[in-house]
């Protein structure tokens, strides 16, 4: 069920002009502030870097924002940094989440400022919309196995192997073929140091 | 070689093959098939006197065929482990009354032919794919008479009769006549960068091993002519620019252009090729008494394997998928699993290192670590709503759930989740939830993308793995298409529930997508059959309510495919333009009228139960 004290936190990052050229960030700031629950608003040249960052913390903790939305590039590039960046000042990282307004966005629409504006706030409204539903997570840890299965005994399974065996961790290193080399024990010579392969 | 043979902290297990992984990262369980040598490797001490008695005599695939190894063999001299083994396809040694001279002459009495295969069990934290390349088989290109012309040889063919251990002990010589050719010539990209045969794409590594082979061939022999006949010569890495020099200076002659064919003169066995040299602008004809192909790497024969061990992906060429093709480049998507070598891509041995060692320290920063945090997106289970009807036992891809429907008991192992939200979509009586992608959580973004203007928009369930990234793709190419589609990410098409299809159509969506990984890269193993199955029935429901089916469309995006993505999406675009208003008012009051009734059927079923 939605929360009844949302405090939504909407910070738009313009991405140089990755974003700018394309959406008008000033209108998306606007149309943000009259949407439901949203307590805070933003832009930034560069909602990634430190200052961006440190923006986004100040407000959670200024205005004790309880949801964040950054309206940027899309989550599979930069979720980990701004969940990170939510959690060191005590948010849980769920609560924050990305809309993706620069490859599904700005980047594809070029030519056409004015769609594009639409279609970000569209984007950027789902995901306020989402927000009211967004619920903290406790991530399970999980202890690792301290050994590597290696598949391949080409030069590159061999050398991945000795590095970890050296760094002291037991390594399983499967070869299909009944000795070591693959195709590089095949050379004559290799380049550009033009000496044996073997 | 040694140094992995003799290393207190490898096991290794050569002549073996991975059958199963199970688990995840951090825990995964592998099963590895170790074939008999039918000699004890322990034993062996690589003399050789089995091989000498043997009688059987096969083409040598370490010498590329050009020479002979018995049945009984060492792969070659500096083999790793130092130790013969039989090959049983070929010995007449499993009835010892055949043969088994290898046997007798052992002194150590290391044969057995009834050795066994074995499987070995282990459990590991991260693995690594080091799987490697083949190298592209011309037999298919007539216009280069490989399988007719003798003298026609590979690159690969050529490194054995250059190689000191090789059939002719280092002598260059020409297949037919045993004799040091005078003239040799090499063609660039056969199989790579075509259209027509093999691959499209630069094989990365044959431009330097041609100029690699022409400066061993000026080294050895500075009387034997040598011209090689390219599209573009790719010396870009470190020291390469600086060779090609070497090559040239050598007297090595570069001609740019491709022969179109080569014909072989039958008495001379010489072989001549026309070709259009484009700097010069002339049509040349030449002579050469050996032509060697300088073949591309293409990606192993055996890739859908290790590809379903792991459940991988691969890129349109053919290549294992990173996890993000600039940020994370030796991850799989799978975690835990990095990639060392040219399973990703064609390198050569520079890059294969640096990558292999980058490989390493990946998984030595989970394994140092000691632990690992799962990303909390996993099912959650409603004991109280189930009605034990088992669908999600039966749709789950990795076992998670035990259900017994006639002792109404289930079990649920969040720990093997993940993610991939198929149980939820298919449970019907609402007892499964996903972690971060719930119903709520995607039906709010339909309502906020359809909330204004809904007949103009698309609105596509895309999967993170596959059609999303595809999407981002298509934008870091700045592949541009029609703005009227709305995304909403779900881990997996197989999270994409009925009801949020038809929710979308009843807010007023002219048309809907689900897309995914294609048919056999799911990332969850095979949860996007249950897509398939879903949206199929979503048609026939479709068509029996009188609503156009062609207005819920399935497409199947991979990541790399930004390209498709675009022309998908401009496609749609056009399907969109032909959805009347009249159909889309029918479509909301059809099925408005049609939840109605859903609802009344569920809570008899739900009563009856």
């Amino acid at each position: 069920m939605p929360q009844d004290d949302l405090r939504i936190g909407v910070f738009i990052c313009e991405c140089g002009t990755n974003i700018a050229r394309s959406v008008d960030v000033d209108k998306l700031v606007e149309d943000a502030k009259k949407m439901g629950n949203v307590v805070y608003t933003a832009k930034n040249r560069y909602m990634c870097s430190e200052p961006g960052q440190a923006e986004i913390k100040k407000a959670i903790e200024e205005e004790k924002l309880n949801r964040v939305i950054v309206a940027a590039c899309s989550p599979r590039m930069h979720e980990p940094t701004f969940r990170e960046c939510v959690s060191s000042v005590g948010l849980n990282p769920y609560l924050v989440d990305m809309a993706n307004i620069r490859e599904q966005c700005s980047w594809v629409h070029m030519g056409d400022r004015e769609a594009a504006t639409r279609k970000a706030k569209d984007i950027m409204k789902a995901y306020i919309a989402r927000a009211r539903y967004l619920e903290a997570q406790d991530e399970t840890e999980i202890q690792v196995t301290r050994a590597t299965l290696v598949i391949g005994g080409g030069i590159s399974g061999m050398q991945s192997a000795l590095d970890l065996a050296d760094a002291g961790y037991q390594v399983y290193l499967v070869e299909k073929e009944p000795a070591l080399g693959g195709i590089m024990a095949q050379l004559a010579k290799t380049y550009p140091t033009m000496d044996c392969a073997i | 070689m040694m140094d992995v043979g003799r290393h207190p902290n490898i096991n290794l297990m050569t002549y073996s093959q991975v059958e199963s992984i199970s688990g995840y990262v951090g825990n995964f369980h592998v099963k590895v098939q170790k074939k008999a040598r039918y000699v004890n490797a322990d034993e062996c001490t690589a003399c050789g006197d089995c091989a000498e008695v043997c009688p059987v005599i096969v083409p040598d695939e370490y010498q590329q065929g050009l020479s002979c190894r018995k049945a009984v063999y060492i792969p070659f001299p500096q083999a790793v482990p130092s130790a013969s083994l039989i090959d049983m396809e070929n010995c007449l040694g499993t009835n010892p009354i055949a043969c088994g001279k290898c046997a007798e002459k052992c002194d150590k009495k290391c044969i057995d032919y009834d050795m066994k295969d074995e499987v070995i069990k282990f459990d590991v934290g991260t693995v690594i794919v080091a799987t490697g390349m083949d190298v592209y088989n011309p037999t298919e290109l007539d216009e280069y008479g490989y399988t007719k012309y003798e003298n026609v040889i590979t690159s690969m063919e050529y490194e054995r009769l250059m190689s000191a251990g090789g059939p002719s002990d280092g002598h260059f010589i020409r297949p037919t006549d045993r004799k040091r050719p005078k003239t040799v010539g090499f063609i660039q990209c056969v199989g790579s960068r075509s259209e027509k045969c093999g691959n499209t794409y630069c094989s990365n590594i044959c431009c330097m091993n041609t100029i690699k082979d022409t400066l061993l061939l000026k080294e050895h022999y500075p009387d034997i002519e040598a011209k090689v006949f390219y599209i573009d010569i790719r010396a870009f890495g470190k020291g390469f620019e600086d060779l090609f020099k070497r090559s040239k200076e050598a007297g090595v002659v570069y001609i740019r252009g491709i022969p179109g064919e080569i014909i072989e003169d039958p008495k001379t066995h010489n072989l001549n090729v026309m070709v259009e040299d484009t700097t010069a602008n002339k049509i040349e004809e030449h002579e050469f008494d050996m032509m060697v192909l300088s073949v591309g790497v293409t990606p192993r024969f055996d890739m859908p394997e290790v590809q379903q061990l792991l459940t991988l992906s691969k890129t349109p060429d053919g290549f294992f998928m990173e996890a993000h093709p600039k940020l994370k480049p030796v991850d799989a998507p799978t975690t835990g699993v990095y990639f060392a070598g040219c399973a990703e891509a064609p390198k050569d041995i520079k890059d294969s290192v640096t990558q292999a060692s980058a490989a390493a320290a990946r998984a030595e920063t989970l394994l140092s670590a000691g632990k690992v945090k799962l990303e909390a997106i996993t099912s959650t289970l409603n004991q109280d709503l189930c009605r034990y009807c088992a669908m999600c036992s039966k749709v789950c891809p990795y076992n998670a759930f035990t259900v017994d429907p006639k002792n109404k008991t289930i079990t649920y192992v969040e720990a093997l989740c993940k993610g991939c939200g198929t149980c939820a979509a298919e449970c019907r009586f609402g007892a499964l939830s996903m972690k971060h992608f719930t119903d709520n959580q995607i039906i709010a973004q339909i309502d906020a993308h359809l909330a204004e203007d809904p007949q103009d928009k698309v609105i596509v369930f895309a999967c993170n793995w596959c059609s999303y990234a595809g999407a981002d793709t298509c934008g870091g190419a700045r592949l541009q298409y029609p703005s009227n589609q709305r995304l909403i990410r779900t881990m997996c098409s197989g999270r994409v529930h009925e009801e949020f299809v038809l929710h979308a159509f009843r807010k007023g969506a002219p048309m809907v997508v689900v897309s995914g990984c294609h048919y056999v890269d799911c990332h969850y193993i095979d949860a996007n059959r249950w897509t398939q199955k879903r949206v199929e029935k979503l048609w026939d429901k479709l068509e029996k309510w009188g609503i156009r089916p062609e207005r819920l469309l399935l497409e199947w995006i991979s990541a790399a495919e930004g390209q498709r993505f675009q022309k998908t999406m401009q496609d749609i675009e056009e399907l969109r333009k032909q959805v009347t208003k009249e159909e889309i008012e029918y479509t909301i009051k059809v099925l408005t009228k049609e939840e109605e009734k859903k609802k009344q059927k569920l809570e008899k079923l739900k009563q009856k139960q």
